[in-house]
């Protein structure tokens, strides 16, 4: 046939619909696989770090996460969107948060609650008001706390503490001092450098402060968060900090800070949405953070401070509009 | 630097297709099918009858109220029917169908040679109306009536939208480049009606050739000054275009008038300046056929009537099949269902889009990314909108979220990555609106 033919056959079933006619070719899927790579480093650095359990906790989270939303994708006749990444950026973002030694049901049962729960009790992705990842390891602190506050040593830590697991610095700091702390790691250079690099105890994916960076900067990069939020969060936290007397490069760069600040305070679906409420909403994230580290029973309260302000991203909201066109002048 | 706007989108522009191509002059069409509804306002009444001969310039249909235009035939020859033919705006609508004789013979005195500088305003505005002037960049609102605003609204601006900030559409962009001096010359009539002393021509960058033409029309005359915008859809809306040039915001709700200025398309004013000089009415225009889909895109000057299949083959037909056919831009342009609607007065282009153009994919819930209130000229928020719509809260747009507002410029839904139809969802959420208060 040929294609003047073809074409006054089929010339009836023209599309109609509303404008416009041309969209961007950016997609969910693009946004979460792009978050997702940028993860990545820091995620192979975890296995290098922690070793052979830091990989099977990976994949049982990632794994978790994506059967879950498929079955319940599957039981609720949704269509079918496993494939766009946000099940598998839960599972990994909820691995990064949990240490590495986690027996491998507490992973499983906290990842499947993240999606099961945080997400689809909610509606799914768009609807769910607080971070699944972060709701998965706030569930699993609370089931397990003492496997969840036990650290495996890092591979560099090898030989310089006695024993198989340490506490993180952060509590370290909380439970024997600022001096102890500092002595842990020699003296304040190495313990700078310790932390920037990600040698020291801590969650599978926090420890590296660069491969972090490098990952956000990719995200900010494309467009897919805004640069406010992180160095607003961190350096709220640095600038309390330093109010309060405490050290503000060690509080920036330990703990899950910048993990928090570039991944999970810039999750979209449960954060403000415009820049200037996203702003406030790190600001909040960030003081949070430090009232439950200096004052708090926790010696690390990032994952609670972004929980507690996802509570107030829908009122953040109402109150922080865009200025209209009109209304500048 | 060129002048901006907060908000907006940079989509590829996809002029090059046209970009360099002459206006063509499309033949006589053997039919030409002329809808008696081609503007904004009260149809027209047919006054001839099937079976009668015609002239090309003759008024077939007539305008009974003050806001509405009267419809002109486009060629000689035959009225053979008067019947409901699909139309590219209201679905469909009554038709003045002529059957050309071949001779394109003018109505008796047309064209004629006048001097507008001895016309007195209220004159050159009667020719205006009679000769069914209507906004030509696809609004189609009367230009008599946007020439007389009520006294209490003072005019001191005039602003030629020149910015063609749709992809896709070249036809302003070729007018620029080939009938400047009609152009000044419009604008200067289309000034002492209004009784303005300064107007501006604001063209979009990528357009550096049309800037350097018309700033050569313009020198020497004192109080037309061309304005270079940046590049950005939607430059040429119209409350961004005069939030843009005159610093002014046109309120909510408003109107340019609101701030004292008119803004006219390129086409109108060429259009205004052969009905005063030349007595010639509004039937032809200039028309960019072009997409993924048309085997030879070009700017075609097209007699109003003339069908889209008709001005698809003049451009050598598809060259796969189209998704979609749109009468205007892409991004305000309206979808048909059909190539047997006839080319109107407000029909930029003719758009056959590909599979690949129009990047539909399913629609899925929104993630909040914020990208749509990024890119808001309006500053509203395009999603709230759409989920607000989704549950029927029709109101609550309206009244916390200044549904009203939105222009509908589709720079929402270009950005949108989980590909909503936040448009749809506004028009649908006006439409609920309206009817709610007719019912009150």
């Amino acid at each position: 046939m040929s294609i003047e033919a073809k074409t006054k056959i089929e010339i009836d079933n023209l599309m109609v619909s509303a404008s416009p006619h041309i969209r961007c070719d950016e997609s969910i899927s693009k946004i979460m696989w792009s978050v997702n790579a940028a993860l990545a480093p820091a995620a192979l650095f975890s296995i290098f770090n922690f070793g052979m359990p830091a990989f099977v906790n990976l994949v049982i989270c990632i794994v978790a996460a994506v059967v879950t939303e498929y079955l319940i994708l599957k039981w609720q006749n949704k269509p079918m969107v496993i494939g766009d990444g946000s099940a598998f950026l839960t599972g990994l973002l909820l691995a990064m948060n949990i240490p590495a030694t986690l027996p491998w049901y507490m992973p499983l049962t906290g990842s499947i609650f993240a999606i099961a729960v945080a997400k689809h009790t909610m509606g799914g992705l768009g609807f769910n008001i607080f971070n699944p990842a972060l709701i998965g390891r706030a569930f699993i602190l609370a089931s397990w706390p003492i496997a969840m506050t036990t650290w495996p040593i890092s591979r560099d830590m090898v030989g310089k503490v006695d024993g198989l697991t340490s506490a993180t610095p952060l509590g370290i700091l909380k439970l024997q001092g600022y001096e102890k702390l500092v002595a842990s790691f020699g003296d304040q250079a190495t313990m700078y450098k310790s932390l920037f690099l990600g040698e020291r105890a801590g969650s599978m994916g926090e420890t590296s402060a660069i491969l972090l960076l490098l990952g956000g900067i990719y995200l900010i990069y494309k467009g897919y968060i805004k640069w406010q939020v992180p160095i607003v969060m961190i350096g709220t936290v640095g600038a309390l900090t330093a109010a309060f007397g405490g050290d503000p490069l060690l509080h920036m760069m330990s703990g899950g800070l910048i993990l928090g600040a570039f991944y999970m305070a810039t999750d979209m679906v449960t954060i403000p949405i415009t820049t200037k409420g996203q702003i406030i909403f790190a600001i909040g994230a960030g003081a949070l953070t430090v009232l439950i580290r200096l004052q708090g029973g926790y010696p690390e309260g990032v994952c609670y401070a972004i929980l507690l302000m996802n509570c107030v991203t829908p009122l953040i909201d109402r109150l922080v509009r865009p200025v209209k066109y009109g209304a500048r002048r | 630097m060129a002048k901006s706007f907060r908000g907006g989108v940079h989509p590829d522009d996809r002029k090059r297709y046209t970009a360099s191509k002459p206006i063509e002059i499309a033949p006589i069409p053997e039919k030409v099918i002329i809808p008696v509804r081609q503007h904004i306002g009260a149809p027209c009444s047919p006054i001839v009858k099937v079976g009668d001969l015609i002239k090309k310039g003759q008024v077939i249909a007539e305008a009974q109220a003050f806001v509405s235009s009267p419809i002109h035939a486009s060629t000689s020859g035959k009225v053979v029917e008067l019947a409901e033919y699909p139309h590219p705006v209201f679905g469909a609508c009554m038709s003045v169908v002529i059957e050309s004789d071949g001779q394109d013979e003018w109505v008796e005195g047309l064209p004629l040679q006048r001097d507008w500088k001895t016309l007195e305003a209220a004159e050159i505005k009667e020719i205006i109306r009679q000769t069914g002037m209507v906004g030509m960049g696809g609004a189609t609102f009367p230009t008599h009536v946007k020439m007389a605003p009520p006294a209490e609204k003072p005019i001191h601006t005039f602003i030629l939208n020149a910015a063609e900030c749709e992809p896709f559409l070249t036809a302003d962009h070729r007018v620029m480049l080939e009938q400047s001096e009609r152009i000044v010359t419009g604008m200067q009539i289309a000034m002492k009606v209004l009784g303005v002393s300064k107007g501006y021509i604001g063209i979009e960058e990528n357009k550096p050739d049309a800037i350097a033409v018309m700033n050569k029309a313009c020198t020497g005359i004192a109080e037309i000054e061309v304005v270079p915008l940046q590049t950005k859809y939607p430059q040429g809306a119209e409350k961004t275009l005069i939030g843009v040039i005159c610093g002014t915001d046109v309120p909510s709700g408003g109107l340019p008038m609101d701030v004292g200025v008119v803004v006219q398309n390129v086409g109108t004013v060429v259009a205004i300046a052969d009905a005063v000089e030349k007595g010639i009415p509004l039937i032809e225009r200039v028309t960019t056929v072009t997409g993924g889909a048309i085997a030879q895109p070009k700017n075609l000057l097209l007699r109003i009537g003339t069908t889209f299949a008709q001005a698809v083959a003049l451009c050598g037909g598809f060259t796969e099949v189209p998704v979609k056919v749109i009468m205007g831009g892409p991004m305000m342009g309206m979808a048909q269902r059909t190539l047997d609607v006839p080319i109107i007065k407000g029909t930029s282009g003719i758009l056959a889009l590909s599979e690949a153009d129009v990047n539909i994919g399913p629609e899925r819930p929104c993630i909040r990314c914020g990208r749509c209130v990024e890119a808001c000229p309006m500053g509203l928020v395009p999603s709230m909108l759409s989920i607000l719509a989704e549950r029927n809260a029709y109101s609550v747009a309206k009244e916390e979220y200044d549904l009203l507002d939105c222009v509908e410029c589709g720079s929402c839904v270009y950005v949108c990555p989980a590909k909503r139809n936040i448009v749809h969802y506004i028009k649908l959420s006006k439409a609920q609106n309206a009817a709610m208060a007719a019912k009150k």
